[in-house]
């Protein structure tokens, strides 16, 4: 029995799709590439799929882990490649590494504290977003409401949050380059630079319950009384421990969670270099 | 002219709906083709939400069998939920496919598949949203024909004002003649515009336009006076459409997989396609006959593709009675043997008692997981199964029953139906008994005390083409009443009751489903009524309004000198001119009759795949025959090698 840490994106379309959803399309995708999955046993056995802090429905990302158990060892890579040709384009694996026996490092879950999101606010200026930023930073409680299905609840939106800043006008330029550049299933409708339009990089900390880049945007339009005119649009880019040697948490803040079994793995087991999640939440 | 996609301006509507991932489209086996490549151009449309339309067979089956031809692009459509359909009249976003998310108006035709009557308002929707005009007289040359398809087909009377056309029947040869027509027609620049259209698809004599016919109604008692064609070239009658060779037509070979959650989370092949048992009550079975069989090897080969094109971990042998396959046995055992070890469930969605048996339960659940079973006695009292000819005994069900707790079942659900013609209070009341003997025998053969059983209830319909389309609808006063001594009687013995579940709805949705089922014209006026005052997913509780329903009868059928009880708790006269009397599904409206007579006589009525001819006169009407196996004594063919936990093997992998 072998374990494999994936990572894969949820990207353009497929960011409508809930987490029930994606496990769905990944174990049929397991089913239809031929992987010789692990089962649990008893009555009603599973594939053994372990699933990692899941995006809410409507976020895209760039940097969604999962696990799975196979039976016998497998290259990494041409199960990679086989597995992206039995998943839904916007579920694309970008990664597969063999966790070796014995390896040290933790389990998956252990090594994720905290993600980096990418908030695209379309309608709002880039001097409106940094005001509510600084506000947002500067205050030490933002207590925002979210509809549960056990009706609204109060969370603080403002301890979560590790690091935030506004991306300006030559970044996003890149973004728009590299829109194009996709193949129209994939794209969204980039809404151009026309208008006002506001890119927010955010890291939170993983809580219970989780903060989301929406209750983010919430206290961001509480503290500076903003009014959103269109829906934002959230990219996970990054999840992994806060990389305390750094000092601040950023760019380059979070330790990527595959490093440690990279490192030990065969060299065939090596997926090609993932992006860094620079570019625009569709960007391969 | 191309088309263009209207995904931009709905995307950004999709953040703030319910389950936004339904509205997509990207499922695995979707077709895209560039639409200046095609000729003629269909949406299919299933008008209720995408979670019960994507799995639908016919749907799927109708779409793949389109695309397959090069030039002729199919797309499909849904009902949307009243939160989108909201924003996108406010944003301007019309009724779109979800395949490339084309405007729905753009298409050639618009083909809508009724499984039941409670999706009509639901049509009117779709319609208004696409800024087709609701009235077929209303429409232009830039419209779709708007096309109806399944089992509500067969009586499309109450929309005929929104139909251009009907198909009654199978509709995989149906849908490629009626392309051949259209695409001859364009060619030749659209001659005589959507008249000569029609009338060249009506001349066929296998598609119903309802507006070359006209229809009087006597003033004395309500009843149709005639119905007859009002032009050249049209046909009396229309006669319905039937597929022989199954194997010939292996359809769905991709199913659609979908991102969004559905109700059928399985790969299904339909191994036979009709139905003789002769249950009176059942329209299904009256109007698919006769009964053809797959083959062994054709339902193997399908069940094989179907999984390597789904990743789905069950399939789902469909038919009416699945166990009445000649060679179900066979085929089950071929099955679990060919899937062990691979993680593969196989399921009977519908079984009948007396064709069941624990040794096929046994290889049904081999490799995967062994679930409720469910049978059908439909009938409390056996008095009241003579009468439905559901020929199953309670012995039957009890040794069945007690094999199956013994074999390690720990549950039953048992479906029923209240308000059959003749039931009494006591008819239903053998329900309660009934329920009382499976938990008694249960926990004896399993010899444990947490065996159970639910019963599960449904309000009768009578539906036109069956012996019971003469038949008065029980009032949902009296359904309820029953419903209600039922539930005290179940939990009469509390030791019993507390094993026993019960579930059933009011018998409101069921009376106008009954008004719409056996509707005339005069109907039409009533749904657009609905519609217009909010009415939508009519199949759902949560949205259908009983009130509104009988306010818009008492407004539109008074004046027209009918009302609700006239069309539903009415019993019907021999020789009454009943609606649907010139579509054709083969069965002799004599022999429909003589079944009736002997259903309130409770005469019982053999299976003529066992038995000789019965004479219903669908075979000789349509030229047709029963076509039962056995396949000469064919087998499945094992795969080799099996990768542990799917049934897929990839070279690549191994």
């Amino acid at each position: 029995m072998q374990k494999i840490r994936l990572r894969y994106t949820k990207r353009g379309r497929l960011r409508f799709a809930s987490h029930r959803d994606v496990a769905r399309a990944f174990e049929r995708a397991l089913r239809r590439a031929g992987v010789p999955m692990a089962y649990s046993q008893g009555f009603n056995p599973k594939p053994k799929v372990s699933w990692v802090g899941a995006t809410p429905t409507g976020v895209a990302s760039e940097a969604e882990y999962v696990e799975i158990s196979v039976v016998r060892e497998l290259p990494t890579e041409l199960l990679r490649q086989e597995l992206n040709n039995a998943l839904p384009p916007g579920l694309d694996v970008l990664e597969a590494v063999g966790v070796p026996v014995g390896a040290g490092g933790g389990s998956l879950p252990d090594r994720i504290e905290a993600g980096e999101w990418r908030i695209e606010v379309p309608g709002v200026t880039e001097d409106q977003l940094a005001v509510a930023v600084e506000k947002l930073l500067a205050a030490d409680r933002v207590e925002v409401e979210r509809l549960t299905k056990d009706g609204k609840r109060t969370i603080d939106a403002r301890a979560a949050v590790v690091s935030a800043a506004v991306t300006r006008t030559s970044e996003k330029q890149d973004c728009l380059a590299a829109q194009d550049a996709q193949p129209a299933t994939q794209r969204h409708e980039c809404p151009g630079l026309a208008g006002p339009y506001g890119i927010l990089t955010v890291v939170v900390r993983q809580t219970s319950p989780a903060v989301r880049p929406d209750d983010v945007l919430n206290a961001l339009c509480a503290v500076a009384s903003l009014e959103l005119p269109a829906p934002a649009r959230a990219t996970r880019l990054a999840q992994g421990r806060l990389d305390e040697s750094s000092g601040k948490a950023g760019f380059g803040g979070l330790v990527d969670p595959l490093a440690a079994d990279r490192v030990t793995a065969s060299p065939i087991g090596q997926g090609s270099e993932p992006e860094n999640g620079a570019g625009c939440d569709t960007s391969s | 002219m191309t088309v263009e996609s209207v995904f931009a301006q709905l995307e950004p509507l999709l953040p703030r709906v319910s389950k936004p991932v339904q509205y997509v489209g990207g499922e695995l086996n979707a077709t895209l083709k560039p639409w200046e490549e095609t000729n003629v151009r269909w949406a299919l449309m299933y008008p209720d939400a995408y979670e019960v339309g994507l799995p639908n067979q016919g749907i799927m089956i109708l779409y793949e069998v389109l695309n397959e031809v090069p030039d002729v692009l199919a797309e499909r459509t849904y009902a949307v939920w009243p939160d989108l359909a909201a924003l996108m009249r406010e944003n301007g976003v019309p009724q779109f496919t979800v395949d490339a998310h084309r405007p729905v108006k753009a298409f050639d035709v618009l083909g809508v598949s009724f499984a039941s009557e409670l999706g009509y308002t639901n049509l009117l929707a779709a319609l208004d949203l696409a800024g087709i005009p609701i009235h077929a007289k209303d429409r232009t040359i830039d419209d779709p024909i708007v096309l109806a398809g399944g089992h509500a087909a067969f009586n499309p009377e109450p929309i005929a004002d929104f139909l251009d056309a009907a198909v009654l029947g199978d509709g995989e040869e149906a849908v490629l003649e009626i392309t051949d027509i259209i695409r001859d027609w364009k060619a030749e620049g659209c001659p005589g515009g959507r008249d000569e259209i029609l009338t060249r698809l009506a001349e066929t004599g296998g598609v119903y336009v309802p507006r070359f016919y006209d229809v009087t109604f006597r003033d004395s008692d309500g009843q149709i006076d005639s119905v007859s064609p009002n032009r050249e070239r049209i046909p009396d009658r229309v006669f319905k459409r039937t597929t022989m060779d199954l194997d010939a037509w292996p359809y769905p070979k991709q199913p659609l997989v979908p991102l969004a959650e559905t109700v059928h989370e399985r790969a299904s092949v339909e191994i036979f396609r009709g139905c003789t048992r002769g249950c009176r009550f059942c329209q299904a079975g009256m109007i698919t006959r006769p009964v053809r069989e797959r083959s062994i090897e054709g339902i193997g080969a399908m069940i094989q593709t179907s999984l390597e094109a789904s990743g789905y971990e069950e399939v789902g042998l469909l038919s009416l009675s699945s166990a009445d396959h000649s060679e179900i046995g066979e085929l089950a055992k071929g099955l679990a043997d060919r899937y062990e070890g691979t993680n593969t469930g196989l399921s009977l969605p519908s079984t009948r008692v007396d064709a069941f048996n624990i040794d096929l339960a046994n290889e049904l659940s081999r490799n995967g997981r062994r679930s409720g079973l469910t049978f059908a006695p439909e009938g409390g009292s056996a008095r009241l199964r003579k009468v439905i000819n559901k020929q199953v005994s309670e012995e039957d069900l009890i040794r069945t029953v007690s094999a199956s707790f013994e074999a390690g079942w720990r549950q039953v659900k048992l479906y029923f139906m209240c308000g059959l013609p003749t039931e009494t209070d006591d008819d239903v009341l053998q329900i309660a008994y009934m329920a009382h003997n499976v938990i008694r025998e249960g926990r004896k053969a399993s010899g444990r005390k947490d065996v159970r059983c639910t019963i599960s209830i449904g309000g009768f319909v009578p539906k036109p083409h069956t012996p019971f389309q003469w038949a008065a609808q029980c009032d949902p006063e009296t359904i309820d009443e029953r419903l209600r001594k039922l539930r005290a009687e179940v939990n009469s013995d509390k030791s019993l009751g507390r094993n026993i579940g019960m579930r059933y709805h009011d018998g409101k949705p069921s009376l106008i489903e009954g008004l719409l089922s056996r509707g005339d014209r005069r109907i039409g006026r009533v749904i657009e009524r609905v519609w217009r005052e909010g009415g939508l997913f009519d199949g759902w509780s949560e949205h259908f309004s009983y009130q509104r329903w009988i306010d818009a009868c008492v407004a539109e059928l008074e004046p027209q000198g009918v009302n609700v009880s006239w069309y539903t708790t009415r019993e019907r006269e021999e020789h009454e001119i009943l609606p649907w009397d010139h579509l054709d599904s083969g069965l002799e409206k004599e022999w429909l009759w003589a079944d009736w007579l002997d259903a309130l006589d409770e005469q019982e009525q053999d299976d003529c795949r066992w038995t000789p001819c019965f004479d219903c006169g669908v075979c000789p009407a349509m030229n047709t025959d029963i076509q039962v196996g056995p396949t000469n004594g064919k087998v499945l063919i094992p795969i080799t090698p099996v990768t542990p936990g799917t049934p897929v093997t990839n070279p690549a992998l191994t």
